[in-house]
């Protein structure tokens, strides 16, 4: 049996990866690198993120038998991975734990953060009041007026939003803003990157802390169903969920594992996010990866209904397990997930996030063709709470 | 020897320092590039580093990512560039050109295709902002083979073996970038931009030129004591930005101009004092 063991000491998947930043950055990541290697196998560190992730987020997440969407669906039982009943309501918060432990191990007062829906960055203001750190969080300025409850909520959790006007103002410029924080206050300052995007050891790291679901999954589905799942089925933006959930089960090759990326609008418009099906490798945000870019190599921006899918990149694992065939990866359309949003609150009492829709919408595809005795399951990465103003201005509500 | 060589043996035999400013290609719009060149070199500048515009300049200021954006309204591509470098080339066969900008464009295009546009255009250097040694040696050779240079940053926070492993690499000069955080920022530390560089002389025989940080005369003024060439870029962005069209290369040639003489009055000083 192969043993998967990536990425190498220089942060590569293949050909993937990598540390593609300014000179002005490197001393920041070696020096990230080198704590994080250290804490990484330190057995004191791994016992307080064990003990934060049980008592400050409420871990483990429960695995739901969605049964009576499975059976309306008529084909294979679709299982929920609830990383929506975590603290603050989506997987974001795993990681930031994770980092947040990490920054006050190096002597850091000062945390960073980009966002986009503002999931992540809710997600760290909530650890930066945890841990008495000061917070500022870059949005972009088009995110911040879609997103204004998250916007608020950041600040009740005394975080510092900064509205991003740069470029397309949207996550890809947060990212950016962030970035240029971190170079001008290294000193003093941590930056929490939200995905398993960016230079190494970020890829690496964020991966590290989310493996808690696919770790805990491994555990309750054997114990509850005495066997793994036929398939993993999870949304991909960055792909920090999908590689948390897929990570363990990467050497078990009866397992299928399908990342499901924002087709928008559709695949063949030019308005998704569906960076994996259809863009090309190229370099940014320090790393090397799938991208969708014009012809010239410039940054296209993308579209989704979910503004944790809106990324014009994508994890560098995912590219590897792309290219290696170990993942598949599909499109889900902006109309495709809502159908599935509105499902799960109509036949489970859950309203999912419009990130996680994506995924559900695809497992309400798949499993009408397969038997009823195959088990899917899903990532359910967020509640959707945070989605009720935008599906309600699709129907034309207002409040 | 090419002309970056040249440019650096020239300059020292006379003792005096490289002016290298920095304009974005397209900025701000792509008709005033060629002629903005021509009065960079009239106005006194050895060298001239060309940005090429990209979508996401994650190591720049807002002043050059403004640029940026101002040349991709205009849809400049790298193409675009290196056909402006040819038309500069038509009457200026001496300046050398450096392009400046970040991996994509150039992956988009392909190394050796980019490699033999950029050398038949008539570039001499190359400085791939988010390509750090670690990760371009093929790059590195590719530009090698075609007789262009690849030209680095250090920085303040680089330490003693980078600097190493960037001087087997580097060809032309050394970009040394003088403080710490993005292009345009504030507050140059003088007295620390001066221990460094004695750190660099150690392992780097090249010339070195300092950027980042340097805005007026003053600034200028002080740096060439140290260094071998001054960068300036966001301040000559700004000209361009406040400027209306039509007086854009009459500013930016004021400025210049100011500049290479605050840099020469200075050398013309030291020379007579050590007399």
């Amino acid at each position: 049996m192969n043993v998967y063991d990536l990425p190498d000491k220089r942060g590569h998947f293949g050909p993937y990866g990598g540390v593609f930043v300014a000179e002005t950055l490197i001393s920041a990541l070696d020096a990230l690198r080198e704590q994080y290697e250290h804490y990484r196998s330190d057995t004191e560190f791994q016992e307080e993120f064990a003990y934060e992730l049980k008592h400050y987020v409420g871990r483990p997440s429960p695995i739901y038998h969605a049964k009576r969407w499975s059976e309306q669906l008529g084909g294979a039982q679709i299982l929920l991975k609830r990383e929506d009943l975590n603290h603050t309501g989506a997987h974001k918060v795993n990681n930031t734990v994770g980092q947040a432990l990490l920054a006050r191990r190096m002597g850091k007062t000062r945390i960073i953060a980009e966002t986009g829906a503002g999931q992540h960055g809710v997600a760290s203001a909530t650890v930066a009041a945890r841990y008495g750190m000061q917070c500022v969080v870059y949005m972009g300025a088009e995110d911040v007026r879609r997103q204004a409850t998250n916007v608020y909520r950041m600040k009740l959790l005394g975080a510092e939003v900064i509205p991003v006007e740069s470029g397309s103002r949207t996550l890809k410029d947060a990212l950016n803003e962030a970035m240029r924080d971190w170079v001008t206050h290294v000193e003093d300052t941590f930056y929490i990157i939200g995905t398993v995007a960016g230079p190494h050891p970020y890829p690496m790291m964020v991966r590290d802390f989310q493996t808690v679901i696919g770790k805990e999954a491994r555990i309750q589905m054997l114990e509850e169903y005495g066997r793994q799942p036929d398939a993993l089925i999870a949304c991909v933006g960055g792909g920090s969920n999908a590689i948390g959930l897929f990570y363990p089960y990467i050497d078990d090759d009866t397992v299928r594992m399908i990342g499901v990326e924002a087709a928008g609008r559709g695949l063949e418009t030019n308005q998704h996010a569906a960076t994996l099906t259809k863009g090309k490798p190229g370099v940014l945000h320090g790393n090397r990866t799938y991208l969708i870019q014009d012809d010239n190599g410039q940054i296209i921006e993308t579209h989704s209904i979910s503004a944790g899918l809106d990324y014009p990149g994508v994890g560098p694992e995912h590219a590897w397990l792309k290219d290696i065939h170990r993942a598949e990866y599909v499109g889900i359309t902006d109309d495709e997930a809502l159908e599935a949003f509105h499902a799960l609150c109509r036949y489970e009492g859950i309203m999912p996030a419009l990130e996680s829709s994506h995924a559900l919408a695809y497992a309400a595809k798949y499993a009408p063709m397969l038997a009823k005795d195959k088990l899917l399951l899903v990532n359910l990465s967020g509640r959707g709470d945070k989605d009720m103003a935008t599906v309600a201005q699709l129907l034309g509500i207002t409040f | 020897m090419n002309r970056i060589n040249q440019i650096f043996t020239a300059l020292q035999a006379n003792h005096r320092k490289a002016l290298i400013p920095f304009i974005t290609a397209g900025d701000p719009d792509p008709e005033l590039t060629v002629e903005l060149m021509h009065c960079l070199v009239d106005a006194g500048s050895d060298i001239i580093e060309l940005g090429v515009p990209f979508s996401d300049p994650m190591a720049d200021g807002p002043t050059i990512q403004r640029s940026s954006e101002r040349a991709l309204k205009h849809h400049v591509t790298l193409s675009n560039v290196l056909d402006m470098v040819a038309q500069f080339r038509h009457k200026n066969e001496h300046t050398p050109v450096v392009l400046m900008g970040y991996a994509n464009p150039v992956e988009a295009m392909g190394h050796a295709v980019f490699a033999k546009k950029a050398r038949e255009a008539g570039v001499d250097g190359v400085l791939t902002v988010d390509y750090p040694p670690e990760e371009c040696e093929q790059w590195v050779d590719c530009l090698k083979q075609h007789g262009m240079d690849a030209i680095f940053l250090l920085s303040p926070t680089t330490k003693p073996e980078r600097i190493k492993q960037v001087s087997k690499l580097a060809k032309g000069y050394i970009y040394y970038v003088s403080l710490k955080g993005v292009t345009g920022a504030l507050h140059l530390d003088l007295h620390d931009v001066k221990s460094m560089l004695e750190k660099l002389r150690q392992s780097i025989s090249i010339p070195i030129g300092v950027g980042f940080g340097i805005r007026d005369e003053a600034t200028a003024r002080a740096v060439v004591e140290l260094a071998d060439a001054v960068v300036i870029g966001s301040r000559i962005i700004e000209e361009i930005e406040n400027s209306p069209r039509d007086e854009v290369l009459n500013k930016v040639k004021i400025l210049v101009r100011s500049l290479r003489q605050a840099i020469d009055e200075k050398l013309i000083t030291s020379q007579s004092s050590a007399e």
